[in-house]
């Protein structure tokens, strides 16, 4: 196990870059999400008090 | 020719009903190959005689650089059938596209200095790749930046689409880059033509890889692109009715 996290010496180099993209695909799927939760969520409103919204 | 089926399709009601449905047939294969990838790429690729087993950041390095790429001409072909043939719809993809592009631009510039680190001695060099690459960032970043500067959609939808357009000249730039100058930044290792300079064990997992974000791009895209519809069609009367 030590010897696949040291990744031949290049463990340093190597898991960051999978955590970088770790961390991009969930953040698109997270945002894209709540940008579709927000717009309903907005639209809703609206469609209660059309005039105030 | 009957372009009934095409009008019905860009229409906003059937494009967010479509898109709700399509979603979950990206994001589930994407997600599948994505773990079998990584699997692949990380546990059972043997090592590079060369680069020892920092090659294997080629498996989170190429596919985001090819997903930079091909965002951005998604967006710019959106950008354009807005454009000539005023389909709203074509401009709500486009919107929806561009902060994926400019994240996975981001990704792919950031995996690939720390991949430099190691393999040429330096985070960065202004060579023509890494340069192009840069400016694709750019481009995204005023995309984004223009559209959210006007408040007119129209306008924004209009002023955004040419510049997408116009940025399209950087995409040949980036592709060929690695061929027209002297760079540290190694040849493509696919190639439409020829055999891949690569051993089947470490070639699977890269097109699992490479499949895997395109399709994981597809469901994000078809998400925001539900946002964008919803945003665009708030007064709308099939909205109150599909919401209700």
């Amino acid at each position: 196990m030590s010897e696949f996290l040291a990744m031949g010496g290049y463990g340093a180099f190597v898991w960051p870059c999978f955590a970088l993209a770790a961390v991009v695909l969930a953040w698109n799927v997270r945002s894209a999400r709540r940008q579709l939760a927000l717009a309903r969520e907005q639209a809703l409103r609206r469609a209660a008090a059309p005039d105030r919204a | 020719m009957n372009w009934i089926w095409f009008h019905k399709l860009a229409s906003p009601p059937h494009a967010y009903g479509i898109a709700g449905r399509l979603a979950p047939w990206f994001g589930w294969p994407a997600g599948m190959l994505i773990l079998a990838g990584l699997y692949g790429g990380l546990v059972l690729a043997p090592a590079d005689y060369q680069q020892g087993d920092a090659f294997r950041i080629v498996y989170v390095h190429a596919p985001s650089a090819w997903l930079s790429m091909l965002v951005y001409a998604t967006m710019a072909v959106a950008a354009a059938v807005g454009l000539v043939w005023r389909i709203k719809l074509a401009h709500a993809v486009a919107a929806a596209a561009a902060p994926i592009g400019a994240t996975f631009t981001a990704l792919a510039l950031a995996t690939g200095a720390i991949w430099g680190k190691p393999m040429w001695g330096t985070w960065w060099v202004w060579d023509a790749r890494l340069t192009s690459e840069l400016i694709l960032l750019f481009l995204y970043a005023g995309v984004i930046a223009l559209r959210a500067s006007i408040d007119d959609r129209d306008r924004a939808d209009r002023a955004s689409a040419v510049l997408a357009i116009v940025g399209v000249v950087n995409l040949p730039i980036i592709h060929y880059s690695v061929y027209w100058w002297n760079t540290l930044h190694q040849p493509a290792t696919l190639t439409k033509l020829g055999k891949p300079s690569m051993a089947g064990d470490m070639l699977w997992p890269l097109l699992a890889m490479l499949l895997g974000f395109t399709l994981y791009f597809g469901a994000v895209l078809l998400v925001r692109l539900r946002a964008e519809i919803l945003r665009r069609e708030r007064d709308a009367a099939w909205l109150r009715a599909e919401l209700a």
